[in-house]
Formats: structure tokens, C-alpha cells, sequence
């Protein structure tokens, strides 16, 4: 069927809006997730808006409300216990099975659609209403705002901890600042691509980019494209398919992506060095 | 009144609990001075440049760099840390690491101005590392790296260049020649130089005065007034055997006499190979 045909669908365009600026927001935290070797983290916040968005359907009908503070939670947990790099893997790993295994519980008591569940855990985007989107706009904008004041201390606390800490930056703020972000975003990106699949447009895009330019800017900028790419191109697909769930082809475009990068990035990236140096 | 000093440390004294670092310290290094501070692992050599840096206070006496109370990411202080490894695809050119001096700690949009990027770009010129601005910093040598640091802490033009064991994980050639830069860059702008660091010798042709923390006790002279068996014999409180053997002196028996503290193994005072673990994580 042809796509066009649905491009004047209030439910496409919002889908389209939405799958927008989700990307833009994923695109931008990309690289300082793996930068910072968060890619964990990243999951257990988005496994944990899922029990936030359980428990939010429970209490008030309200899942998107209750991912947000599901992440929040998490993320502020995981800023205050684990300090190190190998405490905290071990930490966001308790706990985040315990919260999965609330979420299930909570989930036993909801008596609404059963598919509202399955929608946590795999993205609806096709189902966005008006007020959602206005959601969605709002916490985007947090995250856009945040990145362009952050951007520059935070490369410089995520690359070189030790020098921005003497230079008199607060590199554990910082750290705290930035999974709350990243708990905004998941929480955004976990309306389409679904709490499990949120990796694919918050690590993928800036793992492809980096192959490409050793340029934070550029890198920045390439990986904001790969999650339009793939966020918009998988809603794209998913209406021309009209049977397969956009999540997939999201996933798959942002994959097949990576692995672009992984066979021409090494070709096109130039080594920056214009003659081999004394010591 | 002679010029004030680049930094001043008067009556000072570190105490962690009942262990005290350092003790009635009196020092000034002088605008231009090159300033080594030896000692084991663990005798406050770290906790100094902490102090200075603004983010410890002392016990009691006073601090002062370039006439003012160190305060948190001051201007007047270039940082120069051991080398440690980045990650090969971390998204990070040397122009970059050099750049975080005039700007890592600005909050807004990261908007590059002309100004700065000349003055990044003479910062790298500066240390001989135009050849590879624009690589990867993962991509780099230990030594290569190094000079980016040294840019990076420079560019700011700061009358105060603390260094922690730069030389760290280097080899010996890579340990001459940073060496050598960061002496070329204290007498053309006229820093005072704090050198901590376990290993003496690359630095001792560069060395004007030598600060020795020992288990609370300190002593401060020319190298070859501190470096001899007899004042460090009574600075550790045991015989040591200071040799000069052709111009690189060696310290024998300060190994055994280490004091050990919570975090630190005892170390060689006299470092030969430095096997030494990164805690290098972007994150933390």
C-alpha cells in the first residue's frame, strides 16, 4: 500500500512528529553515552520506565507519566551508589531485576488492555494522541536544552574526568546531571521503539558515527542523522508494510547502519596525522 | 618586597586524622622556578597539589597562588596529569584535548571562535604537535599525548604549572623530551613549575629546588643539598643510600622504609619500571 496514503492521517503525522524528535534528542545523547560507557545504564533506566509506566497504569491510567518518574528514580539511584565504573554495572544489575520484577507484578494487577503492556515493553507509536505529543515535545525540549548548556563540561568531564575535576568542574554533578537527561530521553524514546529497544537509538547511532570522524561535532552531528534515519525511515517502512511493527524496522535501519559504518568507517576516516612525528 | 611568589605555602599543615602529612611547611617557588616534589606513595605529594588546586584546605597556615587564595578551576593553574590510556574510537582529536584548556569549563553552546582556535593552535605549536592536531588523541603515543597535555594546561598562559607524575608510564625517550618541553615552556613564559613524581632523574638537568615529604617530615634545598644519604637518612629515620652514578642519582633503602597508608602500596622513591595501572575510565 502506498505511504502517501496514510501522510494525511493525523495518526501518521504524529507518529512522524514524534519518531522526529525523539531522534533528535537520542542523536544528541548518543555520543556522551558511549563516551561514558553507559550503554547498561541506558538499559536499566528504560527497563525501569517500564516499571514506572506499569506502576503508572495501575495508579492513575497513566503509563507515560509513571516511566518518567520510573527513570527518574533509577537514575538518581544509580548517580548516588555507584560511584566507579565496575560498582555501578553491578549495582544498575540488582537493581534493575528487582524493579523488572515489579514491573511484572504491577502488571499482574493491571486490568486494563493487555496489549498497554506489551506497548511498554515494544513502542506504540502509532497510538500517540495529541496530549501525548504535547508530552513528548516537552521533555524533548528539556533534553535539547540541557545537551547545548552541557555540552562542552561534559565532553570535557566524560573524556578527562581527572583534569576538568582540578580544573574545578564538578565531574560527579555532572555524572548526576546527565543520567537524569538520559532518564528524559529514555523515557521519550520508549513511546516508539519500546523499554527494550531504546538501545538501538541511544547507543547505536554515536557507535556507527564514531567510526566516521574522530570530530565530536561531526560525530554529534552524524549521529543525530543515523536516529533520524532510522526513527523516521522505520515509521516510513512500517506504514508501507502496514503489518510489521515500526519498532522493528527501527532497530534493523539503525543495526544495518552500525554495520555500514563498521565496513566503509575505516576507509573514510582520516587519520589526522600529517607526517609521522618524533616522540 | 621582592616580586610576590607564584605560590606560597606558610606554616603549613595537612592532618588526615591522627596522621599528618606535612607539617609547619614553609615554601615559596619563585615565577620561573622548577620545583620537584619527591617523597614515597602516600606522603601528601598528591594532597599538595590538591591544596593547591583549591579542592582540599589545609589543616592550618596559609596558601597562596600568585598572591590569592587557590580556589576551584582558577585560571592561574595549568594541570598536567599522568598519561593513561583512551579508547582508539573515543570521539576526541588532539585539537580538541587541547581545547578543553581555553573552554572545557564554559556551560552554553559549544560555539568555536577564531580567537580561540588560534590560540589552541599555538598552544599545539608550542609543543611541537601540529603534525597530529587533528588525530584521534586514542590514536597517540604516551609521549604525544603528553605534549597535548602540556598544551592544554599551557594554553591558558597560567603563571602556575602543577604537574602529577607526567612521566608516568613513559619511556625514556618520551620521558627526555616532555621533560625538556615543559622546561623550554617555564623559561619562555616564565612559570613556576610543581613537579610530583617519583623519579628524579629525567627532570634533574630542569630541577632548581627539591621538596621531600617523608612521614610528616619535609625538607627543602637544591637537589644536591635534599638528595644525600645523610639528609634523607634523617628524613626517613633509617639509613639510606643516596649513589650518583654518573649524574642519575639513586635512592637505596627507602623501599623497605615507605610508610604505607590506606590507599598506597609502598613505591620505589627510585622508579625503574613503572608497571602502573590505569584508572583510566572517561566515566567515574
Amino acid at each position: 500500500m502506498a505511504v502517501s496514503l496514510y501522510l494525511d492521517q493525523p495518526f501518521a503525522q504524529h507518529a512522524l512528529f514524534a519518531a522526529g524528535f525523539v531522534a533528535l534528542t537520542c542523536g544528541l545523547i548518543s555520543p556522551f553515552v558511549v563516551t561514558r560507557g553507559m550503554a547498561f545504564a541506558v538499559h536499566g533506566t528504560s527497563e525501569l520506565a517500564f516499571t514506572g509506566a506499569a506502576a503508572g497504569l495501575v495508579i492513575a491510567d497513566n503509563a507515560l507519566g509513571g516511566a518518567l518518574v520510573g527513570a527518574l528514580v533509577f537514575a538518581l539511584v544509580i548517580g548516588a551508589l555507584g560511584v566507579r565504573e565496575r560498582e555501578r554495572d553491578s549495582t544498575i544489575g540488582v537493581v534493575l531485576a528487582f524493579g523488572l520484577g515489579m514491573g511484572v507484578l504491577l502488571l499482574s494487577h493491571y486490568h486494563g488492555f493487555a496489549t498497554a503492556a506489551t506497548n511498554i515493553l515494544f513502542g506504540n507509536i502509532f497510538g500517540i494522541s495529541v496530549d501525548q505529543l504535547y508530552g513528548l515535545v516537552a521533555i524533548g525540549a528539556v533534553v535539547l536544552l540541557a545537551i547545548a548548556l552541557l555540552f562542552r563540561p561534559l565532553l570535557f568531564a566524560s573524556i578527562d574526568p581527572e583534569v576538568a575535576r582540578a580544573r574545578g568542574l564538578p565531574v560527579r554533578g555532572l555524572g548526576i546531571v546527565f543520567l537524569v537527561v538520559v532518564a528524559f530521553t529514555v523515557t521519550e524514546a520508549a513511546q516508539i521503539v519500546g523499554t527494550l529497544l531504546v538501545l538501538s537509538l541511544a547507543i547505536t547511532p554515536a557507535a556507527a558515527a564514531q567510526r566516521y570522524s574522530p570530530n565530536p561535532l561531526v560525530v554529534t552531528a552524524l549521529s543525530v542523522a543515523f536516529a533520524l534515519a532510522a526513527a523516521i525511515g522505520g515509521v516510513l517502512a512500517s506504514l508501507a508494510s502496514s503489518t510489521v511493527k515500526p519498532t522493528v524496522f527501527v532497530t534493523s535501519i539503525s543495526f544495518g547502519l552500525y554495520l555500514l559504518a563498521r565496513a566503509i568507517g575505516p576507509l573514510v576516516m582520516r587519520r589526522g596525522r600529517t607526517r609521522s612525528a618524533a616522540p | 618586597m621582592n616580586a610576590p611568589s607564584a605560590v606560597e605555602l606558610r606554616d603549613a599543615t595537612m592532618r588526615f586524622g591522627t596522621r599528618t602529612l606535612f607539617e609547619r611547611l614553609d615554601l615559596a617557588v619563585a615565577p620561573g622556578e622548577f620545583l620537584a616534589v619527591l617523597g614515597p606513595n602516600g606522603a601528601g605529594k598528591t594532597t599538595l597539589l590538591n591544596v593547591l588546586l583549591g579542592l582540599t584546605h589545609l589543616t592550618s597556615g596559609h596558601v597562596a597562588i600568585n598572591g590569592a587564595s587557590p580556589r576551584r578551576g582558577s585560571h592561574d593553574i595549568g594541570y598536567v596529569p599522568q598519561q593513561r590510556a583512551f579508547d582508539a574510537d573515543l570521539p576526541i582529536r588532539a585539537r580538541d584535548l587541547v581545547r578543553f584548556g581555553v573552554e572545557g569549563h564554559r556551560f552554553g553552546v559549544p560555539f568555536v571562535t577564531r580567537a580561540t582556535r588560534r590560540r589552541v593552535d599555538a598552544a599545539i605549536a608550542a609543543v611541537d604537535a601540529g603534525a597530529y592536531a587533528d588525530a584521534a588523541v586514542g590514536l597517540l603515543s604516551g609521549g604525544e599525548q603528553q605534549r597535548l597535555r602540556l598544551a592544554q594546561a599551557l594554553v591558558g598562559d597560567p603563571p602556575v604549572l602543577l604537574c602529577d607524575e607526567p612521566l608516568l608510564s613513559l619511556d625514556v625517550a618520551h620521558q627526555a623530551t616532555v621533560s625538556r618541553l615543559i622546561d623550554e615552556r617555564r623559561r619562555v613564559q616564565n612559570i613556576a613549575v610543581v613537579f610530583v613524581t617519583h623519579e628524579i632523574n629525567p627532570i634533574l638537568p630542569y630541577v632548581d629546588r627539591v621538596l621531600y615529604l617523608v612521614g610528616g617530615r619535609s625538607a627543602v634545598g637544591s637537589p644536591s643539598e635534599v638528595l644525600t644519604s645523610e639528609r634523607l637518612s634523617a628524613l626517613y629515620g633509617t639509613p639510606i643510600d643516596v649513589l650518583d652514578v654518573r649524574g642519575r642519582i639513586i635512592v637505596i633503602g627507602s623501599d623497605e622504609v615507605a610508610p604505607t597508608e590506606p590507599h598506597g602500596d609502598p613505591h620505589h622513591v627510585h622508579g625503574h619500571v613503572h608497571d602502573h595501572g590505569h584508572e583510566a575510565h572517561p566515566w567515574q
